[in-house]
């Protein structure tokens, strides 16, 4: 063991292992004592991605999630090995990962942040005195590791071996994994760089009262400032429905809840207030009719724009810079949204409804669709990926 | 607008702050008509902001661009047959540098401002000048860039002139012996890059363990702290190192950037950099752009009467200092006079693609 090219943080070396049925018993008594274990850890508290993770887990969660299959997964079974790759700069996102792999039936071999995270460890902690303790038979099936991305060539190692493989981390690193050759059975899944974006009923904004107000300008923190407004999922265009005057007045209460909530909150380094101006200039530049709304201060930038044309993705800047376009209705997005388009969030729409408009018009993206304040909500189904059918195989019997 | 012929001949550090602002107000709100008449860029840039140049009461009203978006996009506000010179700065291989378009009039007025802030400091006549650096800088067309074109910039103020350093970063001792011989009892004007005169001018002395007399030298070096800083190396003990090694006494670093070559800030004999009179410094609040008071920690904003090929007339830079004061200096210049403290850090992002810093130092 004591020969491996990289550093394990708990579990085992998984060789051997069988591939297990999706939601096997072993796997969610396993994660329903580590979702326990995790809640009730006062370190662990500390950390809301580590609760959210720890409420992901719990095993009537996860029985729903099940129910949710409806008896379609009982001719499947996992395809074996997965090797999983997870983001550089998400704690958490590594044990999702895990999980998803677990669940689908597969022997995961995940690839943590090299970065030292304390959320990393305290997951890994917990998981190995399961492993260590009534959990056993599952040791083989989980390998949390860490090891420099330079070197290639345990990837290779790793890839050569594995049936599955999942790769966090946007295009670049997706580009550099993949120079490592799979098995010809093997099935990958990507998680690419991607744009989203938040579309609001300018009404439904008027029509809250203060404590809604102030509810949705937390959610909208919660998707944005909260992860550097970096993640993913973190809208970048807000795309406001209704007719001038309304959008006018909704735009004034919506940016004042969120300047309120997020101003004494998010701690903006001077560097981040010069990248936001820079993405200003160059939206002025390149959009014609682009305007800067005055705001207080520097912790949101925003642009307003007169017409939405198909690069308007690449006017981005981590750090609360938003991009602003109203319509009367949502159709200025058809010609625009491209495969890099991920999560539409909304408030006061009809996630139906959008759903349809998504699948009638024919779009190319637009893969999530969830109300203000949780993009962010893990689901087994991530990025277009139904992840448990992804990652196990079904038998057919005629 | 101020007749372009008649500004070098305003007195570098004279006018206190009402005359000044005043000047400096009347004079920018001009050139940023003049830019969003003649640049398209900045033009849409300006109508973005909402700014009305014509409304503000104070230059620090006016727009401000981040200095990267020279690094972006070729901004300039002349016709191309114009153009004579494009300037770029010393970015290290693999980083975006600015490139900054200069005419005739602009280039002109670069030199002339910068002769008149050097005569204040160097005095009018012509001197014998030691380059602390390798004429490989001005020989081979790759490196040239700011650091070959500051040298030559500052060659105007020399009479004779010779590098210390060989195209190997070697000490050239047997030269630089034979032109302290040659110039002897001279008052010699020396110029360098901070990092270079250290790590290199510095180094050999004192391996060589040679202590050339330039007491009589005028030592003038800029080009920035960051590399001396992250080896905590102080002004003080910069200064120490060139007394003990060649006497040298008298040394100004001084501010500027490639962007808005011509307008530098010298160091006084107090140690304070000075704004001259064609040029000021504003210290903007990260959180908000405001304007910081007296003696706070920001962001800093260089303006310039200088840029008339180019809208670089009013920029923030990615540099932190704050103002010391201004018209009250001990060395009697009048103006602000100020401290760099820096540049701003990178901060570390979450997100969920993963990073990939280009380390090229």
């Amino acid at each position: 063991m004591s020969n491996e090219p990289f550093e394990r943080l708990c579990g085992a070396d998984v060789g051997g292992a069988r591939p297990l049925k999706p939601f096997d018993g072993a796997v969610l008594a396993f994660l329903g004592d580590l979702s326990a274990a995790l809640l009730a850890h006062k370190q662990a508290r500390a950390y809301p991605d580590v609760v959210t993770f720890g409420f992901f887990c719990r095993r009537a969660h996860l029985e729903a999630l099940r129910e949710e299959y409806a008896g379609a997964l009982d001719s499947r079974i996992g395809r074996g090995v997965s090797f999983h790759i997870a983001p550089s700069n998400v704690p958490i996102n590594f044990a999702y990962s895990l999980v998803s792999a677990l669940l689908a039936g597969n022997a995961c071999i995940v690839k943590a942040s090299s970065r030292d995270f304390e959320q990393t460890r305290i997951v890994c902690r917990a998981i190995s005195r399961l492993l260590e303790g009534e959990h056993a038979a599952l040791a083989p099936y989980v390998s949390v590791i860490i090891y420099p991305r330079e070197r290639q060539d345990i990837t290779e190692q790793l890839s050569a071996a594995c049936d599955v493989r999942v790769i966090w981390g946007g295009d670049e690193t997706v580009r550099r994994v993949r120079t490592a050759p799979l098995p010809p059975r093997a099935v990958e899944i990507t998680f690419a760089d991607r744009y989203s974006l938040l579309a609001i009923n300018a009404q439904s904004v008027l029509d809250m009262d203060e404590a809604r107000q102030k509810r949705m300008a937390q959610d909208f923190y919660n998707d944005t400032y909260l992860s550097d407004q970096n993640a993913c999922t973190s809208p970048r265009l807000i795309y406001w429905l209704g007719a001038g005057d309304t959008v006018a007045q909704a735009q004034e209460r919506f940016w004042q809840a969120v300047h309120a909530y997020a101003a004494p909150r998010y701690p903006m380094e001077p560097v981040v207030a010069v990248d936001k101006l820079t993405a200003a200039c160059r939206a002025a530049i390149a959009l014609p009719g682009a305007r800067f709304v005055p705001m207080p201060d520097n912790t949101a930038v925003r642009v307003e724009v007169d017409a939405l044309p198909g690069e308007i993705d690449a006017h981005r800047c981590a750090g609360g810079f938003f991009v602003e376009y109203a319509a009367e209705t949502l159709d200025a997005l058809i010609p625009v949204v491209e495969r890099k388009y991920q999560t539409l969030s909304y408030i006061g729409l009809d996630k139906e409804a959008l759903v349809r408009f998504v699948r009638e018009n024919a779009l190319y993206g637009i893969d999530r669709i969830a109300p203000v304040g949780h993009t962010m909500d893990f689901s087994l189904t991530w990025d277009g990926y139904d992840l448990i059918r992804t990652m196990s195989r079904r038998i057919l019997a005629i | 607008m101020y007749d372009v012929n008649e500004l070098p001949a305003l007195p570098a550090y004279e006018w206190e702050h009402a005359k000044k602002h005043a000047f400096l107000t009347r004079e920018l709100k001009e050139l940023t008509r003049f830019h969003a008449e003649h640049c398209p860029e900045y033009a849409r840039m300006l109508a973005a902001w909402g700014a009305d140049a014509e409304a503000a009461g104070a230059f620090e009203e006016l727009p401000f661009l981040p200095v990267r978006l020279f690094k972006e996009y070729a901004l300039k506000s002349v016709p191309q047959e114009a153009l004579n010179r494009t300037m770029t700065s010393s970015g290290t291989t693999g980083q975006q540098v600015s490139r900054i378009f200069l005419d005739r009039e602009t280039s002109a007025l670069q030199s002339k401002v910068l002769s008149r802030i050097m005569s204040e400091f160097i005095g009018k006549q012509r001197l014998p000048m030691i380059i602390l650096d390798t004429s490989a800088v001005i020989q081979n067309r790759a490196m040239f860039s700011a650091r070959g074109a500051g040298i030559l910039g500052f060659s105007m103020f020399a009479r004779d002139r010779m590098f210390a350093l060989d195209e190997n970063m070697r000490l050239d001792a047997e030269g630089l012996k034979a032109f302290l011989e040659k110039h002897a009892g001279e008052k010699i004007f020396l110029f360098g890059f901070t990092f270079m005169i250290w790590q290199h001018f510095l180094a050999e002395l004192r391996k060589q363990e040679w202590t050339p007399d330039l007491s009589n030298g005028v030592l003038v070096h800029g080009g920035g702290w960051k590399k001396l800083s992250d080896r905590h190396i102080t002004t003080e003990q910069f200064k120490r190192e060139l007394l003990e090694t060649c006497g040298l006494t008298r040394v100004h670093n001084y501010y500027g950037m490639v962007e808005q070559t011509g307008t530098i800030y010298m160091e006084c004999e107090h140690g304070h950099l000075h704004a001259p009179v064609w040029s000021d410094i504003t210290i903007r609040r990260g959180g908000d752009f405001s304007v910081a008071d007296v003696g706070e920690l920001g962001l800093i904003q260089v303006s310039s009467l200088l840029p008339r090929s180019y809208p670089g007339h009013i920029l923030l830079t990615e540099d932190e200092g704050r103002i010391l004061g201004e018209d009250d200096c001990p060395c009697g210049r009048k103006g602000k006079y100020f401290e760099i403290v820096g540049r701003i850090k990178r901060a570390e992002v979450r997100g969920c693609s993963d990073t990939y810093e280009q380390r090229t130092v």
